[in-house]
């Protein structure tokens, strides 16, 4: 989803405004260590299982790393790219609600009207009993 | 209970809490009403008053504490911050939840104009500077009542900064001597609340009830401004009045409307501050200065013991009555902020800037809610002494209590007593009676019309002050008699016949010459035995007063 993102602000950037001037890459080449990978993980929760993924992690962080390319000086950073549109306020009435049973049906466990969970958070230690991941 | 929790205090306060071991707090080192530079009853902001061992230690040397707090008040609305469904405290599981609520894919987060308004009341009551443009932002955490895997916040530019709360603590013996002392807003954020899980550690289960999902919340944020519990709770019942007042929140601890994190820690006064720990779970106005005062002494106990403070997260547990440590959290949390890609910033006008032709429904107006802020308990407390010459400690205590204030003025407003009688007879007896039986002012048997015209009757001397109780405890069992009624039935109307009171002196002073003798040689006591026999004869129904003046005249003639 944030390589959409960052799509997005690219072609925003790179539409007709100073020419590309280089500036000194500063990172090298984005390589991506093991100990970053494992971080990542507990973080997103996103399984980066194979070496491919990897790859693709680093592919990604080399395109938006070519934003770099562009002279923003002086430039106010977007918020969004929604920020010119109007928020909309919306009266305090009670339009929703009521359908428990509905959502009910997304879970996979049910006790009385209540989603059932796991106990507290994701265990950790589940995540380190995966197989373990020749990293870089 | 813990090891000795009062081996420094802060200045002027007797805690509440059991003791051990120790007598009663005293101050040491200055008085912090009056500070060095003798300004006394001025608000010190930044000024951390000390806190002495109480006995003396190895190289006693005083310890400062600094408290900041992090306060959540769920906002009193309708609706929830940016959906449809309702903001109700006891409902079934899941039935006050909408599908963007679920965080189903495809709902979008919709803004409730209610809750703006809130915070911008909010930030009005608490001087601080109201943002015109302010942001919302995801912050990512995983928890099973967190559905979307984020709370919207603001984190970046919130609605509201840089305010500042004034409380009054006392500071000697007597409850007159009170200062005020102020904590800096840092700032006012607009954000979501999370469901509620119950844990079923039997099942090795959580349930997930997501009713409270997305309930508007306004964090409050205040600098560590506070240096002990005491300041800290006072601060918080400060927050609660105004936010009930303004109608933003109920602000109920006991329903779960405003939860407090405390942010603790101690240094040598004149060092760096030190390491600080969180304590969550403060959800109770008891308990609050209780945790607060026992993390602080915590700290102060291990760091005196060569050890050291972790920066960590603890919890308060009321039954052991200590804060410990809470699941570890596996390092510091990276909540991997992003603006809120669905919300444009949130704008706010004023009358100069107001756009025009715009939807009045779709604009808000800063000065507009200014004008129609009402009026805040600080100001309400000052026109009460001012308006009825009552103390200042009192017009605390007719703001403690949901709803005294509005029968006082009810009373007020049908009497013709005056209004320090009425402030006594509140104060003392109406509220003693409802304390003694737990009741709240709603569920008082007695009602404003009653208590106002029996304090005519006590005015027009109708009756005595004793005469006058007894009437307050027949009303308060409720039978549905006026005031008038009970002293009509119970005869307690004082004697106003002035030749039968005359009589009934002259008959007692013939009935018992010795007493009369004995005031005759000069013993000062000897009248009031004559009263109160005079007072029998009538059957408690003449003024005490008035008995002893017609006797002093019988006697000299």
């Amino acid at each position: 989803m944030w390589a959409r993102a960052v799509h997005l602000c690219l072609r925003a950037a790179a539409r007709g405004r100073r020419g590309f001037t280089s500036k000194a890459d500063p990172q090298g080449s984005g390589r991506v260590t093991g100990e970053l990978i494992q971080h990542l993980e507990r973080l997103s929760l996103v399984d980066f299982g194979s070496q491919e993924a990897v790859a693709r992690l680093e592919k990604a962080i080399a395109f938006a790393d070519r934003l770099r390319a562009v002279n923003t000086d002086g430039v106010e950073p977007m918020e969004s790219v929604l920020e010119d549109r109007c928020l909309y306020l919306r009266s305090d009435n009670v339009v929703e609600g009521n359908c428990a049973e509905e959502l009910l049906q997304n879970s996979h466990r049910v006790v009385e009207e209540y989603f059932v969970a796991p106990p507290g958070n994701i265990s950790w230690s589940k995540l380190d009993e995966k197989q373990p991941f020749p990293h870089h | 209970m813990a090891a000795p929790m009062l081996r420094w205090c802060c200045p002027g306060r007797r805690f509440a809490f059991t003791r051990v071991g120790c007598g009663s707090c005293h101050r040491r080192g200055p008085p912090t009403g009056s500070t060095s530079n003798g300004k006394r009853g001025q608000s010190t902001v930044a000024q951390q008053p000390h806190i002495t061992a109480q006995k003396p230690r190895k190289g006693e040397r005083e310890w400062a504490a600094v408290v900041g707090l992090e306060i959540h008040a769920q906002i009193a609305s309708n609706s929830k911050l940016f959906s449809g469904s309702q903001v109700h405290f006891a409902a079934p599981p899941n039935s006050l939840v909408s599908f963007f609520d679920a965080s189903l894919p495809g709902t979008l987060p919709v803004l409730n104009r209610r809750c703006v308004e809130a915070a911008v009341m909010t930030g009005l009551a608490l001087d601080c500077h109201i943002n015109r443009k302010s942001l919302f932002d995801r912050k990512h955490y995983f928890y099973a009542d967190l559905p979307a895997g984020y709370q919207i916040t603001q984190q970046r530019l919130p609605i509201a900064v840089n305010g500042s709360l004034a409380y009054s603590v006392s500071v000697g013996r007597k409850p007159s001597q009170m200062v005020t002392r102020t904590v800096r807003v840092k700032q006012i954020q607009l954000e979501q609340d999370s469901g509620k899980s119950l844990h079923d550690d039997l099942r090795s289960q959580t349930l997930i009830d997501l009713n409270r999902a997305g309930i508007g919340l306004l964090e409050v944020v205040l600098e560590p401004d506070m240096s002990c519990g005491e300041e800290a709770a006072t601060a918080v019942r400060e927050l609660q009045l105004i936010l009930q007042a303004l109608g933003t929140s109920q602000a109920n601890m006991a329903e779960g409307q405003l939860r407090v994190d405390a942010n603790i820690s101690v240094h040598r006064p004149g060092e760096p501050l030190g390491v600080r720990t969180e304590v969550k779970n403060l959800n109770s106005a008891r308990f609050l200065a209780r945790a607060i005062d026992y993390e602080i002494q915590r700290q102060i106990n291990e760091l005196e013991n060569g050890g050291e403070i972790l920066n960590e997260t603890r919890s308060f547990d009321y039954k052991l009555g200590c804060t410990v440590p809470m699941r570890d959290k596996e390092g510091k949390q990276d909540y991997r902020f992003m603006p809120e890609p669905n919300l444009p910033p949130l704008l706010l006008y004023d009358s100069g800037s107001l756009p025009s032709g715009a939807d009045p429904q779709q604009v808000i107006d800063i000065d507009r809610l200014r004008e129609r802020l009402p009026e805040l308990p600080r100001v309400t407390r000052e026109r009460l002494v001012r308006q009825y010459g009552m103390l200042p400690e009192h017009s605390c205590a007719l703001l403690n209590e949901v709803g005294l204030l509005e029968f006082f003025q009810s009373v007020i407003k049908e009497t013709r007593a005056e209004p320090k009688k009425v402030t006594s007879w509140v104060l003392n007896t109406f509220l003693g009676f409802l304390k003694q039986q737990n009741l709240a002012v709603s569920e008082s048997p007695v009602t404003p019309s009653a208590l106002a015209e029996l304090l005519d009757l006590l005015d027009r001397k109708a009756i005595s002050s004793s005469a006058a109780k007894q009437v307050f405890e027949e009303l308060w069992r409720n039978e549905g008699k006026t005031p008038a009624q009970i002293v009509a039935e119970k005869k307690l109307e004082l004697l106003q016949d002035l030749e039968a009171l005359e009589q009934l002196c002259r008959s007692t002073l013939e009935a018992h010459p010795h007493v009369v003798m004995d005031l005759k040689r000069g013993n000062p006591r000897a009248i009031n035995k004559l009263i109160g026999l005079v007072r029998k004869a009538t059957l408690g129904r003449a003024d005490p007063t008035a008995i002893k003046e017609v006797l002093e005249r019988q006697l000299s003639s």
